[in-house]
């Protein structure tokens, strides 16, 4: 009798179990799985959020304090400083970087190395006027915000990922989700903190 | 008259490279508000809506008939103002339809396609013009005028307004990116594009009443569905499907949120 009374349990379990992670999925996430397919290096994983993008998306126009603070202090540990401690590369190449948008689309090669698209949302040295406005102009960065290593620093991480910084930031996490290498995170870095750099002129 | 044009898009350019001092953006971006202006006299749009016509009219597919018996949303037959409902739920195949997901069943029912043939290429390319897109210029070109007028009474059409929105904040890929990193706040701009708040009426309204577009800087006529796969590229997404539920959802989210517009396109774009 046990017996029987597990066997039938059995089965119900499992219906149980999958029926509650099919109720448990979005129906818009399971739309968009459905709707979407892979390209090129543009995978369908690329739909599925970590717990910040879902936090994010959960609130588009302001984020509670409270969670932006969470969301801080969870990315704060996903910042990278190299190991060297060389944080200024070369501005010039830096300058290309932050000029250069293709990288990760499915129509770009995966071969060629990722641009860091800055001036897309950004102003940043005076000579380039076609600039972007959904980011902060970034003219002068490290003149106004003097050249020390704590400036880098900061620097450096919010190039490696902002949400450590300022939680739900549009912008992308350039070292964490490895758009940008390390050694381009460095020119980009120079870009903005060295004081030959067209950007502090 | 297309020299004229190339003339206009040559001059831009000079100034958009030109060292110019910053004071002098202003300029440009007037500069480029007259290019715009310019290009809106003479629309080669045309060809396509006059392609289109021909091809709602001609007898095709397996059961040779033509799509003059298509039910766009507002009976058989009927294209004036069709656009400006849709998209909208239809009962024939129980599913809310945006106007290319409708001109395919339509294609497969009356003409006799299968889904595979009525989706192939829907974009067109170098040397190889699509049907889908002409079809588009056709009927989007009889609401011009007309106000948008996108329902929600049924329950799926406010299922999918909902799962609209939802892909619209959905943030994902490498770059975390939505479709509001860009269109959720107002007067911003990439590089010297401006870009609409599509969560605003107003932004809404303007942008979504200009599509399908002759773009210049590819020569071809661009439908929604094209505007949708080629956002979520930049979005660095996997690719849209054409016609799929999702770019029907999304559609349906943003062609309600411009509801009161006036529609005035085929329209032109750089």
């Amino acid at each position: 009798m046990k017996k029987l009374a597990f066997l039938v349990a059995l089965p119900l379990a499992f219906i149980g179990a999958a029926h509650a992670q099919a109720k448990k999925e979005d129906p818009a996430l399971a739309v968009m799985k459905a709707s979407f397919k892979e390209r090129g290096q543009a995978k369908l994983d690329r739909l599925i959020q970590d717990p910040t993008m879902a936090t994010c998306s959960k609130y588009p126009q302001a984020v509670p304090a409270n969670i932006r603070k969470q969301v801080e202090s969870a990315e704060m540990k996903n910042v990278k400083f190299p190991a060297d401690g060389k944080l200024l590369g070369d501005w010039k190449l830096g300058e290309r970087i932050a000029q250069t948008g293709v990288g990760k689309q499915f129509s770009d090669d995966p071969a060629t190395p990722s641009g860091g698209n800055c001036y897309a949302c950004h102003q940043l040295a005076k000579a380039e006027i076609s600039y972007g406005t959904i980011g902060p102009s970034l003219y002068n960065f490290g003149k106004l915000r003097g050249y020390t290593d704590e400036i880098r620093k900061y620097a450096w991480g919010k190039v490696w990922n902002p949400q450590a910084y300022s939680a739900c930031s549009n912008m992308p996490r350039f070292g964490h989700n490895s758009i940008l290498t390390e050694e381009q995170i460095r020119h980009v870095v120079a870009l903005l903190m060295d004081p030959e750099s067209p950007v502090n002129k | 008259m297309l020299k004229t044009r190339i003339f206009a898009i040559a001059t831009v350019m000079t100034m958009l490279t030109a060292p110019f001092v910053a004071s002098a953006q202003q300029d440009t971006i007037k500069e480029i508000e007259k290019y715009r202006a310019a290009l809106g006299d003479g629309n080669p749009a045309e060809l396509w809506e006059m392609r289109g016509e021909d091809l709602w009219k001609q007898k095709r597919g397996p059961k040779k008939a033509s799509l003059e018996q298509c039910d766009l949303g507002k009976g058989p037959g009927v294209v004036k103002g069709a656009y400006t409902v849709l998209p909208k739920y239809f009962e024939d195949t129980d599913k809310v339809e945006d106007l290319e997901s409708r001109l395919v069943t339509c294609m497969v029912m009356l003409q006799g396609f299968t889904y595979a043939q009525a989706t192939k290429d829907p974009f067109g390319g170098p040397g190889k013009k699509a049907d889908m897109e002409a079809l588009v210029a056709y009927v989007t070109a009889a609401s011009r005028g007309m106000k948008m007028n996108v329902g929600l009474s049924h329950p799926q059409e406010k299922a999918m307004y909902d799962i609209g929105k939802k892909m619209f904040f959905h943030r994902g890929g490498p770059h975390d990116f939505s479709c509001a990193t860009c269109h959720a706040a107002d007067n911003i701009r990439i590089r010297l594009q401006d870009l609409p708040n599509l969560t605003k009426q107003e932004a809404a309204q303007r942008a979504y009443t200009a599509w399908p577009a002759y773009r210049v800087s590819q020569g071809e006529l661009r439908s929604f569905q094209w505007r949708l796969f080629d956002c979520f590229r930049q979005q660095r997404f996997p690719e849209l499907e054409f016609a799929s539920k999702g770019s029907v959802a999304l559609t349906l989210y943003l062609a309600r949120n411009s509801n009161g517009g006036t529609f005035n396109a085929p329209s032109i774009k750089r």
